[in-house]
């Protein structure tokens, strides 16, 4: 038995109408990514995340709860779940990331943040004060729910006196440059994707080399919502990859299945295979994906037969020095959860 | 037997964004859907037209199921909006079904 779709929207409903996030997620794991990376707080240009990369973590782990769910008689229980949710914030109970996915999604936030270094980019970050953009409420037509987050989110950028936004990754860049200005009079700031802006900027080269090729995967958004093709591609090339084309891609890309994948986990899987095996005729070094959506549902696809990565962890390899790590104690406990 | 609801039909035609009238019914948005939904968005967008609320409310899991991915748009001949015209039809399900 399919999961009910109304309870399940319904809790991530309730969870942005009340706690401001589809998943609720602590300020302090928000912003944990941009530890001593001195990046100024607010500003008329921010870089904003929109907690997509951030969220992944406990989007797996609910996909992890919910597939299970499916097709089992605890499926019923969802509605009750929902009823209680209202109260009590059951959904931080019941979904715990592992602690190694956290770290993962933070990994890529804070490469994408030092290439626009980097790059000579000058930009703020909103910490604490920076919100889900809602992407999830649009696609679901939850519209009275989106509409009334959109006015908050848009509320709190121009207590800001933001201008302008990097964003980085697709979902939130298509919401806030395309469905905002379609509900908010007089919605004025500016949206880029940081692969759009690094791409224009021809300050940015490479300080180490690297070379092979690596398959591009496309996201659907990027490519046919927001018609962002080029840019990948420019900037892998730059960096002195040779780009290998996989049978469905640019504006024909196929997608990963992703999207459906908090409603029909076991489709949503299935698809993201068929995506893996055209992808796995190329062969190449490893697959550039530019979406946390994306990059998840396909490794979990893959099950490890093929190296998957977002793009900005290939790039930094070749735009920026390595980081300096801590040294950390060797943990066992890496698939431990954490809320 | 399937039953005609006016105000469906209503606040279908009503809409700016559904502009489903314009589908040829040429078959490619099926044949290139990944998901390989057969109904979708043919069958589905004329029971919406039609004011077939209740065929329209049988098929909630496939409206669902689609990925938003826009791989049937970009290859549709007639330009019809069909990722916004299932968003529409999930847009009505969540306010006068899910009550969200």
């Amino acid at each position: 038995m399919p999961l009910p779709t109304g309870a399940v929207i319904g809790i991530m409903m309730d969870n942005l109408k009340k706690r401001k996030s589809v998943f609720p997620i602590s300020h302090r794991k928000a912003v944990k990514w941009s530890q001593k990376l001195e990046i100024p707080e607010g500003g008329e240009t921010v870089l904003y995340t929109g907690s997509m990369y951030q969220l992944l973590p406990y989007m797996l782990a609910a996909v992890n709860r919910m597939g299970k769910m499916e097709d089992s008689f605890l499926g019923r229980f969802v509605g009750m779940g929902r009823f209680f949710n209202k109260m009590f914030n059951v959904s931080a109970i019941m979904f715990r990331p592992k602690r190694a996915d956290h770290r993962r999604f933070r990994r890529i936030i804070r490469d994408i943040a030092r290439l626009l270094q980097q790059a000579g980019v000058e930009f703020g970050y909103l910490y604490k004060k920076e919100l889900y953009a809602g992407a999830l409420a649009f696609d679901m037509g939850a519209d009275e729910t989106f509409v009334a987050h959109a006015r908050r989110v848009h509320a709190m950028l121009k207590e800001q006196g933001v201008r302008s936004l990097i964003t980085i990754d697709p979902h939130t860049t298509n919401v806030l440059r395309s469905v905002y200005p379609t509900i908010i009079d007089g919605f004025d700031i500016e949206v880029k994707s940081y692969l759009e802006v690094l791409a224009a900027n021809d300050t940015l080269r490479p300080v180490n080399k690297v070379a092979g090729e690596i398959t591009i995967h496309d996201s659907c958004v990027y490519a046919r919502y927001e018609d962002i093709v080029e840019e990948p591609r420019k900037l892998l090339e730059r960096a002195g990859y040779t780009v290998l084309e996989p049978k469905d891609n640019r504006n024909l890309t196929h997608c990963c299945g992703g999207p459906i994948e908090s409603l029909f986990p076991g489709m949503a899987h299935q698809i993201g295979k068929k995506r893996v095996r055209q992808l796995k005729d190329k062969n190449g070094l490893g697959v550039a994906t530019m979406c946390p959506i994306c990059m998840a549902t396909l490794q979990q696809a893959a099950n490890g037969d093929l190296e998957i990565d977002d793009i900005a962890s290939f790039l930094v390899k070749a735009f920026c020095e390595p980081e300096e790590k801590p040294i950390k104690k060797k943990s066992a406990d890496e698939n431990r959860s954490e809320p | 037997m399937a039953k005609v609801n006016p105000a469906f039909i209503e606040k279908v035609t009503a809409s700016e964004e559904f502009n489903a009238t314009e589908c040829m019914n040429c078959g490619v948005c099926s044949a290139v859907c990944p998901v390989e939904i057969d109904l979708l968005p043919r069958k589905l967008f004329r029971y919406a037209l039609l004011g077939l609320e209740d065929k329209v409310l049988e098929h909630t899991p496939a409206i669902y199921q689609c990925l938003l991915c826009k791989l049937c748009e970009a290859n549709c001949t007639a330009d019809v909006h069909i990722a916004e015209n299932v968003r529409f039809l999930r847009t009505y399900i969540s306010k006068e079904v899910y009550k969200l």
